[in-house]
């Protein structure tokens, strides 16, 4: 491993002292929160209240306030799921496969886009709970030894999505308290008041930063990142199963795993983009998370963004190639029935507005970026109300077609989704470093030794 | 022991990347063992200067990894094959493709969790926030933008002055002492910790009061108390005879009932024979019942002495010629039906395998009483055995 440290890029720009990094990654949390911050907060804690009332409305007086209704039993509650699922995917993507691939940029983004993944995964958690109607009975899912002296189908695609999103939530979450070890040693020894020090402490587990530490730190996060990367495919790939395992004309496809995995790490880099765009500019780490991060980041979803274009291609060639007048129904259905205006919002998000970033210009330009990412975040909701309410609502028999309509109830939880997720961003991002502080010191030019000797 | 302030080691520290490096590589080449080296991130290559072995964690993994995938895929197959078979889609009980995401995503979770277990617990034998480095000028510094090295006094070559004039010559700037902390002597009952004890277990009991005795019997928890049905002895507003307990149809059959079609002792023998073999267990199951059952009356040997004997009607021997002249069928009539209306029926304590039971039991009492010359021999036949086993 004869690697020459000195030639890597410049990854932090203007190659600050290690100390001003601690002080820049820091300050959101040593500072009194803003007047800004507490307005933005307020938002969106009100958006969570209005969640949390609309659920217990739809606990106090049924799964009827909500507008599914046979044969559109899935609706907003697993777009939602959908949705907030793939969001997470970048995270893991960012902080596992491109270790895996030694992009050292991602130290920059890794931290903030994995705390995405764990609150997305939350946020994506509740629906299917919610969905079931008795969520207090969503115990049974477990295989656990009980009265019933039943156990789950494990055979069906939705108890593999149990397992898939639960083992996901957890890696996930063991990832990232991973990183953040050697971070709270950093707070912990550099705390002053004596609450904050004990709960640094406690967290921080008693890490010394020892090289015979690190030298077995390093490796478990390589054998997570190994772990992470298939494991990221396979949750999408089985949320995308729900849908392929069933009859529906327009969900029995083979091609959702893919095209479901390609559109989750596409929705996913975006709302990392569109979060990520605030959060270097609030907390001045423009050197840290710097433009070329965002161009990046902008690559990888003109690659998903052109893949998912081509899965909508191939929907509609097999269409006509299979030969099933279902099938070609149903696609023409979704691009000119009664959700069309829904189809070309969807086209047009992720296939068209993406290519604009073919242009070095817009790939750099930071308010193009922030709109683009999040038509992209608006065009991939649509993808899977589409792919869900159409093909439900129109089966095979004339006779059980019926429209949807959500209701006010179903608006108020996917707001209140929203103001979860953007909730806990907002208390992460001024109690945690949104930084790796260990590993973004670990890329600062002239961080690691220059080797001289062959081996 | 005896001195608490010992002296844990000799830290110094350095200022970039290539001087700890060189301080690593010296250090070990002067052959201590007992040092180590702090950062604020990992160097590469700092385990190739300090010697270090290549980490195991990998196999931990490894272990864990193939031990997840088959104790799930071995539970999903007696869940769904053996425990519960249920045919589901028409599809064999063991379709193993359909097996192969629970097992994976099993495996991953089984891996990571377990490596992260041992990782943190056992290898690096954390939380240990005790560590005499913890709170030193030291661990405050090689957490931000230094990096250190620390010789621990118990390295066989240690020697404090010896190890500081070595350290300076690395480069080594603020070279500092670190001690041991003096032990700290947790009081149990100390007021403080008494007080906190008390509150959490108020808040502990009453919070579970709470929730099991008022939170379960509000809505929605409370479906099954509230469900539209009649109790047993309640007026009923439906039906004519105004019960709410209704009566099984006629004719209805209770599972596993068969009818018994005698009233009186009379010779059953030719309707009923002895279905079970004397075997060890039938007649262990005999002698339960006959000593739980018939012993009051008839003895615990079936001769009439019974311990009841005066205050009730006596039960009658069960050695005489009559009854050793009774068939089996005979003898489980009357334990069925009972006798001249002084001995019960016990068709509703004994099941009939039980009675039968019994029936075989007695007969072994009999021939106890009554034995054969054959008996003689083949007892003193297992006398002989034993004796030769025990010699």
């Amino acid at each position: 491993m004869a690697i020459d440290y000195s030639l890597e890029p410049v990854l932090v720009e203007g190659n600050p002292p290690l100390k001003e990094l601690d002080e820049v990654i820091i300050r959101p949390i040593d500072l009194k929160p803003t007047r800004k911050y507490q307005v933005v907060l307020a938002f969106f804690v009100s958006l969570l209240i209005i969640g949390i009332i609309c659920t217990g409305i739809t606990f106090y007086y049924g799964i009827g306030m909500w507008g599914n209704n046979q044969p559109v039993a899935w609706a907003f509650d697993i777009t939602n799921f959908v949705f907030w699922i793939g969001i997470g995917h970048a995270g893991t993507l960012i902080s596992a496969i491109l270790y895996l691939l030694r992009q050292q940029w991602r130290n920059g983004i890794a931290r903030f886009a994995e705390a995405m993944t764990i609150f997305a995964v939350m946020c994506a958690g509740i629906f299917p709970v919610i969905h079931t109607g008795r969520p207090w009975l969503a115990g049974y899912l477990i295989p656990y030894p009980n009265q019933h002296l039943m156990w789950p189908n494990f055979i069906s695609p939705l108890v593999w999505d149990v397992f898939a999103v639960s083992t996901y939530f957890t890696v996930s979450l063991i990832f990232w308290y991973t990183g953040l070890i050697p971070d709270f040693a950093t707070l912990r020894d550099r705390a002053t008041n004596k609450i904050k020090k004990t709960i640094y402490s406690v967290f921080s587990l008693g890490w010394r930063g020892s090289s015979r530490q690190w030298q077995h730190y390093e490796k478990a996060y390589m054998l997570f990142a190994g772990f992470a990367t298939p494991l990221v495919l396979s949750v999408h790939t089985v949320v995308s199963w729900d849908f392929a395992a069933a009859i529906i004309p327009g969900w029995h496809s083979t091609i959702f795993p893919p095209y479901f995995v390609a559109g989750a790490i596409f929705s996913g880099f975006a709302m990392v983009s569109t979060v990520l765009i605030f959060i270097r500019k609030v907390f001045d780490m423009e050197h840290i998370i710097t433009i070329d991060h965002l161009e990046k980041m902008n690559k990888i979803i003109l690659l998903t963004g052109s893949m998912v274009g081509y899965a909508y291609i191939i929907e509609w060639f097999m269409a006509w190639y299979s030969g099933s007048p279902f099938e070609l129904f149903t696609t023409l259905n979704r691009a000119f029935g009664p959700y069309g205006w829904g189809y070309w919002v969807m086209l047009s998000c992720n296939v068209f507005f993406p290519q604009l970033f073919w242009f070095k210009k817009i790939r750099r330009s930071v308010p193009v970026t922030l709109a683009i990412v999040i038509l992209v975040n608006v065009g991939m909701w649509f993808e899977r109300f589409i792919i869900i309410v159409t093909s439900l609502s129109r089966d095979f028999l004339p006779s059980s077609w019926h429209a949807y309509r959500p209701t006010l109830v179903d608006f108020g939880i996917l707001f209140g989704s929203f103001g979860l997720f953007f909730t806990l961003i907002l208390l992460f991002a001024r109690t945690l470093p949104v930084v790796s502080i260990a590993e973004i010191k670990s890329i600062v030019k002239g961080a690691q030794p220059v080797h001289h000797e062959e081996e | 022991m005896a001195d608490e302030k010992k002296l844990f080691g000799v830290a110094a520290l350095f200022d970039t990347a290539d001087e700890i490096f060189n301080a690593a590589k010296k250090v070990n080449e002067a052959g201590f063992k007992n040092y180590d080296v702090n950062t604020p991130y990992p160097i590469h290559g700092i385990e190739r200067a300090m010697k270090l072995k290549s980490s195991k964690l990998g196999y931990v993994t490894l272990f864990f990894g193939f031990f997840g995938a088959s104790s799930i895929l071995f539970f999903m197959w007696w869940a769904l094959a053996v425990n519960y078979p249920l045919v589901i889609g028409g599809k064999p009980y063991f379709p193993l493709p359909a097996f192969v995401p629970i097992t994976f995503e099993f495996t991953v979770l089984n891996a990571v969790v377990s490596t992260f277990i041992a990782m943190i617990a056992i290898v690096f034998n954390l939380p240990f926030n005790a560590h005499p480095l913890h709170d030193t000028n030291y661990m405050k510094n090689v957490t931000s933008d230094k990096y250190g090295v620390v010789i621990e006094s118990d390295d066989p070559q240690f020697d404090e002055n010896k190890v500081t004039e070595f350290l300076k010559s690395l480069g080594g700037k603020s070279i500092e002492l670190i001690h041991n902390p003096e032990p700290k002597i947790l009081k149990a009952f100390e007021p403080k910790f008494v007080v906190f004890l008390i509150i959490v277990a108020i808040i502990t009991s009453a919070s579970t009061y709470v929730t099991l005795n008022k939170f379960m019997y509000l809505p929605p928890f409370d479906f099954m108390l509230n469900q539209n049905k009649g109790s047993a002895q309640a007026e009923s507003t439906f039906f004519r005879d105004k019960r709410e307990m209704r009566e099984p149809a006629k004719g209805t059959v209770a599972r596993g009932f068969i009818p018994y079609a005698f009233n009186d002792p009379a010779d059953t023998t030719e309707f009923y024979s002895d279905p079970l073999l004397p075997t060890k267990k039938v007649l262990k199951l005999g002698q339960r019942k006959f000593l739980t059952f018939c012993s009051p009356c008839h003895g615990n040997y079936a001769d009439g002495n019974s311990r009841l004997r005066g205050f009730f009607p006596p039960g009658p021997t069960l050695h005489s010629a009559k009854v050793i002249g009774y068939s089996d069928g005979q003898i489980y009539n009357i334990i069925t039906n009972g006798m001249q209306g002084i001995m019960p029926s016990y068709a509703y304590q004994t099941t009939r395998d039980e009675r039968w039971a019994i029936v075989n039991y007695i007969r072994v009492l009999q021939r106890a009483q009554n034995p054969k010359p054959s008996d003689f021999s083949a007892i003193s036949e297992l006398i002989k055995e034993s004796g030769n086993a025990s010699n």
